[in-house]
């Protein structure tokens, strides 16, 4: 019973976990009419949809669906056996939807069509999780791509290919040069007052909110103890409340051990005998080197 | 080719290959560091747990070899061994082992049993903070300055965690400055502690501490996690092995798993941390004036927190009742550097009343100064990274 309990639970958990990592997958960016952007590795341009595995893990993709048919859900299934459908973190796979399957896992069996709407979804390898979708409009011009602002998150926006709307397909839809929290931190925070207000109260609030809890935990405990030591003694919920006493301290205790001593000479029995036991080795030609083996020394310090 | 060139060439390229002729004066530079390190902890018992595998580490990785002969040696070279030990320090997986291990060891009865102390831990916390302002001042980066300024925590496994995420780089100095400093604190805290108390101050006797029950020790580690964890996810590594390996302690019912955690696996960990710590050292990448600047701020990140420690008590003193005032010998304990600086408030006590015993009123502040230090890592993580 108990191991049958405890196999559904680590099956629940594979499967949330697998969806979890499954839900992370996102369309990135699309281009629909391909002049002279990214080229296959047979030499053609053609419609490419790149995504974005937005988990801080690698993401297997094969099985999941990609099609431009909300109707056919399954249209186009990642094939199973490619090392390259496993995406690192963070990172990007292109797919050319050039109709063409037979040329490996990266293209598609169906194609887009420029001059009119869009429309692409990925369905999850049951062939019913939608896990992401987008319409790319069907004004895009020819080498223009519509993409996220931001990797896997954010408002989608038209790509012309200038200096501040590049289109990058398998990399990046923001090249981040520098880090932008840190840049922040020494252009607004130069001596870093603002670091030290900030880190020194959550420092505080975090250890804070422990000592209070502790405190009260603290003082429940000792309450009940001192409650069930009162009920243990046939003394009534009021008159315990009413003999609640402090707690005993280390030296009260002393007090009243040496007191007892004194008084009964009550004390346990030390013989003060001290005994040192040679331990016989049994002689054998095996172990016989134990003899000829010197300790292992121990640097010792005087105190 | 004859003979006698076929030799003379083979022995001329093995000569190439060895130590002697690719020596450079930084690596005997580093190689009198290790033996200084080693003759610390050999000699004058100086944290010998780590700065044997540490200097003897520096020993390790100052060994000139011809890196262009491509014999995948060298701890920055993929794929050698000392590099896939490496991977522990710089990939930052061996500092929350030895967190867990720190929990496993760990008692913190002092501090469940007086809660308040909780808050010299944290005010401990200063000295980081107080050393990013002044790596800010010198130049440094501000995720560079996090990195050094950690060094003020007084734990070793905390700065390597947090240097390898926010200055690889820098790392192996930071490291080193670290546990050099932590080997000093006998000698850096004790003018601090006279300076900042009066002789009534540290004649204080505090309360003895309550008995704490086995729930209490049991519900410590698991709402200890829970708050901080939820305040500064970033810290998890730390805070959740540390409290991991104190739950396991207390429990009662894993006492195997609590010993490997507090003995066998504490000290593989730690061998090889020291070790690949010490050989991360390469002259090239150490002896630059960066490391000068780390060391000095590391310094003065000691000073600051251990001051700052004992100007707290003196501060919340003011608004304590009589009897339950602190001893401000204590404060200094708030910088981590378990159990040493809890040890230097309980001798320093001692000199001057040789009847008050302050270890264990000083595990208070200092446990909860490792638990302060870890969130401030998370903090500066969550900030910089």
């Amino acid at each position: 019973m108990k191991k049958s309990l405890l196999t559904l639970i680590f099956a629940a958990l594979a499967i949330i976990a697998s969806a979890q990592s499954r839900s992370a997958l996102r369309i990135n960016e699309v281009m629909v009419s391909n002049d002279s952007s990214l080229v296959d590795e047979y030499g053609n341009r053609g419609a490419w949809i790149e995504l974005f595995n937005s988990n801080f893990a690698p993401l297997e993709i094969s099985s999941v669906y990609l099609t431009n048919d909300s109707t056919d859900k399954r249209k186009y299934p990642v094939p199973l056996g490619d090392v390259n459908t496993n995406i690192p973190k963070r990172q990007h796979v292109v797919f050319f939807a050039d109709g063409e399957p037979n040329r490996g896992t990266f293209h598609t069996n169906f194609t887009l069509v420029s001059g009119k709407d869009n429309w692409i979804g990925i369905y999850d390898a049951d062939g019913s999780t939608l896990i992401d979708e987008v319409i790319i409009p069907a004004s895009l011009l020819p080498n223009q791509s519509w993409a996220r602002t931001e990797d896997g998150e954010g408002e989608w926006a038209l790509r012309t290919g200038g200096a501040n709307d590049y289109i990058t397909p398998s990399s990046a839809n923001v090249i981040k040069d520098t880090n932008k929290k840190i840049e922040l931190f020494a252009e607004r925070d130069e001596n870093g007052f603002g670091m030290t207000i900030m880190a020194m109260a959550i420092v505080f609030t975090a250890l804070l909110l422990l000592c209070l809890c502790f405190y009260a935990i603290g003082k429940i405990g000792s309450a009940v103890s001192r409650m069930n030591k009162m009920r243990a003694h046939g003394v009534s919920k009021e008159e315990a409340r009413e003999h609640i006493t402090e707690h005993d301290s280390g030296e009260i205790i002393a007090a009243i051990a040496m007191a007892l001593n004194e008084h009964l000479n009550a004390h346990d029995s030390e013989n003060t005998i001290l005994t040192i036991n040679k331990v016989k080795r049994a002689y054998s030609p095996w172990s016989s080197k134990i003899y000829g083996l010197r300790e292992v020394p121990e640097h010792r310090h005087a105190k | 080719m004859s003979f006698g060139d076929f030799l003379y060439s083979n022995l001329l390229q093995f000569w190439e290959l060895t130590g002697f002729a690719n020596a450079e004066i930084g690596n005997f530079v580093m190689i009198l560091v290790g033996l200084f390190f080693i003759w610390l902890a050999i000699k004058k018992n100086f944290e010998p747990m780590l700065l044997v595998p540490i200097g003897f580490g520096i020993l390790i990785g100052n060994i000139p070899f011809n890196a262009a002969a491509g014999l995948e040696i060298g701890i920055y070279e993929e794929g050698s061994v000392l590099n896939i030990l490496y991977n522990g320090v710089a990939k930052g997986w061996y500092p929350p082992l030895i967190f867990l291990g720190i929990g496993a060891m760990t008692d913190f009865s002092a501090l469940i049993a007086n809660p308040k102390l909780m808050l010299i831990g944290a005010a401990a916390q200063f000295g980081i903070f107080g050393a990013y302002m002044v790596a800010l001042a010198i130049g440094f980066s501000p995720d560079q300055a996090g990195a050094i300024a950690i060094i003020g925590g007084a734990d070793g496994p905390t700065a390597i965690f947090l240097s390898s995420k926010l200055a690889p780089n820098l790392m192996g100095a930071i490291a080193v400055s670290a546990y050099s400093y932590m080997a000093l604190v006998p000698v850096i805290q004790p003018p601090l502690m006279r300076l900042f108390t009066t002789k009534k101050e540290r004649l204080i006797r505090m309360k003895p501490a309550r008995a704490v029950s086995q729930n209490e020790k049991i519900i410590f580690p698991i709402v200890g996690m829970l708050l901080t964890c939820f305040v500064v996810p970033s810290g998890i590594p730390l805070l959740g092995m540390l409290f991991f390996g104190n739950l396991l302690r207390e429990c009662g019912v894993t006492s195997r798993l609590a010993k490997t955690a507090s003995n066998a696996l504490t000290d593989i960990v730690t061998i090889l941390l020291g070790m690949t710590v010490g050989a991360s050292t390469q002259a090239s990448q150490f002896l630059t004036p960066q490391t000068i600047f780390i060391f000095f701020l590391g310094f003065m990140a000691f000073i600051i927190a251990s001051s700052s420690g004992v100007l707290f008590v003196k501060l919340f003193n003011l608004i304590l009742p009589k009897e339950k005032k602190i001893n401000p010998l204590i404060g200094n304990a708030g910088v981590s550097a378990v159990p040493m600086s809890a040890r230097i408030s309980n001798n320093l006590g001692l000199e001057y009343d040789p009847s008050n015993y302050l270890l264990m009123h000083a595990m208070g502040p200092n446990v909860a100064g490792v638990i302060g230090s870890a969130v401030a890592a998370g903090v500066l993580l969550g900030f910089l990274a």
